[in-house]
């Protein structure tokens, strides 16, 4: 493991090597690979029966992205992406000394609901500043940070709890409408009214890659819970309705699909669809072996470090390394469902379903983005894009699959585990 | 709720797959049709971040030049010359390519001639200070400067080369155009500038009249029928001819009349040689009608008929066979009118084949290419495009070139020097009806050890309007960067 961890560092060398400045780059080579070997050495000692691939794959992926992120900038983003880093891998193991049983955490639900409905409401209120057009930050001093990063996180605990406290009533559709079984209104409101406000709060600021994302996690939450394939027809119908009504009534909802549907229109192609068109140069500049660690030019577009990072690597790693990434990430993404799988109560597979796919639909979205395969909605990639909130949030995610997988094979085991994902226990 | 969770997990590996798969398409299917857009600026980003190399005047004079800049684009070209060189350098712009030695050269000034030193390896490896090889060119900024001068206001042409080597000493077209603003990264001074030139307009400045535009020759192409004639065999420089006051032409009750109406001598009878000397049109009119393929033959061994061999593009010039049936056509070959149509570069090639004892020089702008360490990767020593006339001929074509300077008859007095033998000739061409004759001189010196040929010609006779002659107004414009070649090479 810290041999996997230690080939991830030396991408960041390699990148170093080409500024000519391996002497400023060393601290903080050494910084995160110490951080990693120190994480992983705790883990075992904390958390022995924990999965053990679930760290090194975040590693690999945060080391693969700090080196992009170290590429653009070495002197401003790169250190302090270095830093988030060791903030986030503290984060990663004050969550496991804190949370000691992760089944607790359900008797927190309703606080961690409405802290996330709080955080996600802050940025909106005076105390938030507005970056790029969207206002998700807050400032404190000179860092400014996205409490919806954190907000995504109570809000998965809260459905997690409440759905695993009643997916059975859930289940079961106990009085008619309009001809169609429907659900209890009293089971089901505390659930809409949440998400309702969630939802709105991500609209009014603006933030369609987080509306996306809490829409979709809400509505596999629903069918992990209840199995009810209808839930999510429905869902895909207010889906498509709710899309129709932001494409008639927001133009920069519009412009997102324009320019997705014909992103090399002249007439677009240096305004609206500039960002887009400048990553799938990236890539197509980047081909299957790529340029080499600093010999592109992704810094020509917009927001490379955040949201277009992956097409930063993609024309500096070509195919290779976008393959690679993509490897990663569906591997992080089996590896948390498995432990969701092998969870012993419904709150924990609900939790570890929910947390790795709000992972793996992020991932999604803006991989799917910034390749034009779906219209373009800015999020983070995880564990990759520069950003303090996101990075931290992700390790607090880890954190919490992490702390599942020791306490399933903690408890005495089954008679029989299923094997399902992929490969076997390390 | 583990069949849900595969589900889920089904699901999202599937989309992952889908991202794959769009990767797929995206860097290696379609990748170069994607990357090859013009939005994509990367190959830009590239080149402008090498130093190009200058673009030098033989004699040292930095006519083409990088300078930093502090935007995205490293450098800018300027062309510390203004217009003088338009026609020589072309320009380097990012919305209109190159063009002339800016494009025939590119890959020498950015440094991808292929000859590689450490140092560019370091360079590279580094990312940083790329820099490209010089180009020096045969042009003298003195010479240059003299034909624009002499030319003055006239729209014409100069072309001025050593008939030895081929250098190409002077270049010079009017009017002209500024290439610096072509070359602004400001894409709108770039475009309003390109609209002020009139760019599809054949009258454009954009295009060099030296090079590649074509002019009936007039009489400055009896030189090319004398040749063939003399070439022939058939004909020496005392032959005689019939001397009509107008020579009937076949199939047809038209005649051909020389340029001042009357007979050339008087005498009923003209020799070849004062038919040069005088420029009789009905001596060369009889031979055109003699021996047409002869004419033609002589013209292609001068360059007609295919673009010149040139380190810039050039217009063919042309003499298109005549069929039987138009056969008064041939007669209008002869003194260069009809279908014959000739670039300056080509008369001026024409004057240095004869100078260079029968062998026709290949034209050259360039003579080196010189590394950033100072060290020549290249140079170009003199070749031969054509064959026209034995040294013999070409002493005895001489003569009747110098009698046509130096004879008080002749018709390019104009273009004497004291104590220099110059030979020239003349040409005064027709055009369409109702517009002023184009005016010609092509000429060489010293006759008897040629160092430059010239050819010039000003369009519609410049400012002497109807009255033009080559006599009077293109041998003068010689003479001049004659006589400043001399002070320069010292013959």
């Amino acid at each position: 493991m810290a041999l996997i961890v230690g080939t991830g560092a030396l991408g960041l060398v390699a990148v170093a090597r080409n500024f000519d400045s391996l002497g400023l780059a060393a601290p903080l080579v050494a910084a995160v690979a110490g951080c990693y070997i120190a994480v992983n050495i705790f883990l075992r000692r904390v958390a022995p029966h924990a999965d053990p691939l679930v760290l090194p794959l975040a590693a690999i992926l945060n080391v693969m992205g700090l080196a992009a992120v170290y590429r653009l900038d070495p002197d401003q983003y790169g250190p302090t992406q270095v830093i988030w880093t060791v903030v986030g891998v503290t984060c990663f193991v004050t969550v496991l000394m804190v949370v000691r049983d992760y089944t607790l955490l359900s008797r927190f639900k309703y606080l961690l609901g409405f802290a996330g409905v709080g955080l996600l409401m802050i940025p909106a209120t005076p105390l938030g500043t507005e970056i790029n057009g969207a206002q998700l930050w807050i400032k404190v001093g000179a860092f400014s940070f996205q409490p919806g990063e954190i907000a995504k996180l109570c809000l998965v605990i809260f459905l997690a709890a409440y759905l695993a406290e009643r997916k059975e009533l859930l289940a079961i559709a106990s009085s008619r409408l309009a001809g169609f079984h429907v659900p209890d209104l009293k089971h089901f409101g505390p659930l809409l009214v949440m998400w309702g406000i969630s939802l709105a709060v991500m609209f009014y600021e603006k933030d369609l890659g987080s509306s996306l994302l809490f829409f979709s996690i809400f509505l596999v939450m629903l069918y992990i819970a209840t199995a009810r394939l209808v839930y999510v027809a429905f869902g895909l119908l207010l889906f498509f309705a709710g899309a129709f009504v932001g494409y008639s009534v927001f133009s920069h909802v519009r412009v997102r699909v324009i320019t997705w549907l014909d992103v090399f229109d002249p007439r677009y192609i240096q305004d609206e669809g500039y960002q887009l068109a400048q990553s799938l140069f990236a890539l197509a500049t980047g081909g299957l072996f790529g340029t080499g660690l600093g010999q592109g030019r992704p810094d020509i577009i917009p927001a490379a470090e955040t949201d277009f990072i992956f097409s930063v690597l993609g024309e500096e790693l070509g195919l290779m390394g976008t393959a690679a990434i993509l490897i990663c990430f569906m591997l992080l993404v089996a590896r948390g469902l498995r432990i969701a799988m092998n969870a012993r109560t419904d709150f924990g597979q609900l939790l570890a379903a929910g947390l790795t796919a709000i992972f793996g639909i992020q991932a999604i979205i803006i991989l799917a983005g910034v390749t034009r395969l779906l219209p373009l909605t800015g999020i983070t990639l995880p564990f990759m894009s520069y950003g303090g909130s996101s990075l931290v949030s992700n390790f607090i995610l880890i954190a919490l699959l992490v702390r599942i997988s020791h306490q399933t094979a903690d408890a005495p085991a089954p008679a029989e585990t299923s094997e399902i994902l992929i490969g076997g226990r390390g | 709720m583990q069949p849900q969770i595969r589900r889920v997990g089904i699901g999202l590996v599937v989309a992952f797959l889908a991202v794959f798969l769009q990767l797929n398409y995206v860097q290696i299917w379609a990748a170069e049709r994607i990357a090859d857009n013009n939005a994509n600026v990367r190959s830009l980003l590239q080149e402008y971040a090498i130093k190009r190399g200058d673009i030098i005047t033989v004699d040292g004079e930095p006519v083409a030049v990088s300078e930093p800049t502090t935007g995205r684009l490293k450098y800018r070209r300027t062309y510390p010359g203004g217009e003088l060189y338009a026609h020589v350098t072309g320009f380097y712009s990012i919305l209109y390519g190159t063009s002339r030695i800016e494009a025939s050269y590119d890959d020498q000034l950015l440094g991808e001639s292929g000859v590689i030193t450490m140092q560019d390896i370091q360079d590279r490896f580094l990312g940083s200070g790329l820099k490209g090889d010089d180009v020096r060119l045969t042009i003298h900024s003195q010479l240059q400067e003299t034909a624009r001068e002499a030319l003055g206001s006239n729209r014409g042409a100069v072309v001025a080369l050593d008939p030895q080597t081929g250098d190409v000493r002077a270049m010079w077209s009017n009017p002209s155009y500024d290439p610096t603003p072509l070359a602004s990264h400001d894409g709108g001074v770039a475009r309003e500038y390109r609209k002020s030139l009139d760019p599809n307009s054949i009258d454009s400045p954009l295009v060099s009249r030296s090079t590649s535009r074509s002019y009936p020759p007039g009489s400055t192409f009896k030189i090319v029928t004398a040749s063939a004639a003399l070439q022939s065999g058939e004909y020496q420089p005392q032959s005689r001819f019939p001397d009509p006051q107008a020579l009937d032409l076949p199939l047809t009750d038209d005649t051909l009349t020389n340029f001042s109406n009357t007979a050339c001598t008087g005498t009923g009878e003209i020799d070849l040689f004062t038919a040069v000397t005088v420029s009789c049109d009905t001596t060369f009119a009889i031979l055109g009608l003699d021996i047409p393929e002869e004419i033609q033959a002589s013209a292609e061994e001068f360059g007609f008929n295919s673009p010149i061999p040139f380190d810039v593009s050039t217009e063919a010039s042309q003499i298109p066979p005549v069929p039987d049936d138009e056969e008064p056509l041939r007669a209008f070959a002869g003194i260069g009118q009809g279908n014959v149509a000739a670039t300056p570069l080509q008369m001026a090639l024409v004057a240095a084949g004869v100078a260079n004892g029968g062998e026709v020089p290949r034209p050259r702008l360039v003579k080196e290419v010189i590394s950033p360490s100072g060290e020549i990767v290249d140079s170009f020593p003199p070749e031969t495009i054509g064959s026209p006339l034995s040294s013999a001929n070409a002493d005895a074509l001489t003569e009747m070139m110098v009698s046509a300077v130096s004879d008080p008859s002749g018709t390019g007095g104009a273009a004497q020097i004291p104590d220099v033998a110059v030979a020239g000739k003349t040409g005064t061409a027709q055009t369409v009806e109702g517009t002023n004759p184009h005016t010609w001189f092509i000429c060489f010196a010293p006759a008897d050890d040629p160092r430059l040929a010239v050819a010039v010609i000003v369009e519609n006779g410049g400012t002497f309007g109807s009255e033009a002659t080559g006599g009077a107004v293109a041998a003068p414009i010689a003479k001049a960067v004659l006589d400043a070649d001399r002070a320069l090479q010292g013959w």
